[in-house]
């Protein structure tokens, strides 16, 4: 299952790659480079997609009492990071030619970076407890306490005075860019989605491995993996 | 009522006053929260006094004028009610542009004029090829001709 969607995810990496360096022409403003946003934002929706995803495995391990959804909440939390690492990261390579700073304290930014802090803190929380179960519990708390901070990312550019721009796509008007820039965009958005469903499946093999090592079930199963 | 169910109560409940309680403290630092004030909100005396702000807005267009000495330059920032005249002395971002949008920290020296120690391009969300852009403004010039 793995495997399918890594090969997924390069071949839509090469074709958004192509797209995004070849193809998309040029921006009037910013030149060659706005062509940062084939990777900042596949991987800044990305950031806030797998908080979600991974909040809502914790709340169910909470209410359920289930392990398995525990263990993919745990699985899914390196790869946001990594996500809101990139978006961090491109972002301020991208910010020196364009505004003229790397960083500034404005309402889009800093949520972005608590986001970077809340994963970071899951983990850390969880590698802090012994106990599994325990962790599990404490986690997905942790996990739901930080969930408010996904619409205030989202929405930051609306609410508030920010330099970072206002989106370019949305759910509710029609996107306000040249169609092949889109194209690579969103393709680079797919690939981003395939290989954090790849990362996070074999993640979550180690995981059930490593907790689940003296379960009867995965020791006459264990030549199959 | 099963214990998972008790739990699921519990959760949306925490989840439904967290959510409130997050609204009730973004409204409270609403203005703190702004990362620049208007031009309008500057002549209304809205900003903080004595101290070092943000403002922003579009550049007015014909404004930038470049001092002698070459790294000086005058401004004036705009959104499209008040204007404010900007002096800065430094190197400007490449995307600073005469009717785009800049944001500049500083302070309001007492003649009225916004002495920044830094000037940023705010740039907008529309990504396109230039000549798509030189289309868009040859539409717009024949529309102001006509009017």
């Amino acid at each position: 299952m793995a495997v399918f969607f890594f090969l997924l995810a390069s071949i839509l990496t090469v074709w958004g790659l192509y797209v995004g360096f070849f193809v998309a022409p040029t921006d009037f403003q910013q030149g060659e480079s706005y062509r940062i946003i084939f990777i900042h934002v596949p991987a800044a929706w990305m950031s806030m997609l797998i908080y979600l995803i991974m909040s809502f495995w914790a709340a169910i391990g909470l209410i359920m009492n289930t392990r398995l959804s525990s263990m993919m909440a745990h699985a899914l939390a390196p790869t946001g990071a990594l996500m809101t690492f990139i978006a961090l990261w491109t972002g301020a390579f991208w910010g020196r030619p364009t505004w003229g700073a790397w960083w500034v304290w404005d309402a889009r930014l800093t949520s972005e970076l608590i986001l970077l802090f809340l994963y970071i803190g899951y983990m850390a929380l969880r590698a802090s407890i012994e106990d599994p179960r325990r962790a599990d519990r404490a986690s997905a708390i942790l996990a739901l306490v930080g969930i408010v901070n996904v619409p205030i990312i989202y929405f930051s550019v609306q609410w508030w005075n920010t330099l970072h721009q206002g989106a370019s796509v949305s759910l509710t008007k029609s996107p306000s860019m040249a169609t092949s820039m889109l194209t690579g965009m969103l393709v680079m958005a797919l690939a981003f989605w395939m290989y954090s469903i790849a990362v996070s499946l074999i993640r979550v093999r180690r995981i059930i491995r490593d907790r689940e090592a003296n379960a009867a079930w995965l020791s006459d199963s264990s030549g199959v993996q | 009522m099963k214990p998972r169910h008790k739990r699921l109560l519990l959760v949306v409940v925490a989840l439904a006053l967290l959510g409130l309680g997050a609204t009730f403290v973004l409204k409270a630092f609403r203005s703190n929260l702004v990362f620049f004030y208007t031009p309008t909100e500057v002549f209304a005396g809205q900003v903080p006094q004595g101290q070092a702000f943000r403002i922003g807005g579009m550049v007015l267009e014909d404004s930038l004028k470049r001092k002698d000495d070459g790294v000086t330059v005058r401004f004036a920032v705009t959104d499209s009610i008040e204007n404010v005249p900007v002096q800065f002395t430094g190197i400007l971002p490449d995307l600073f542009q005469e009717g785009k949008g800049v944001v500049a920290q500083g302070r309001m020296d007492p003649q009225g004029v916004f002495v920044a120690d830094q000037v940023l391009a705010k740039h907008d969300e529309n990504y396109m090829p230039p000549e798509a852009a030189e289309a868009l403004e040859r539409a717009r010039k024949i529309k102001m001709e006509s009017e």
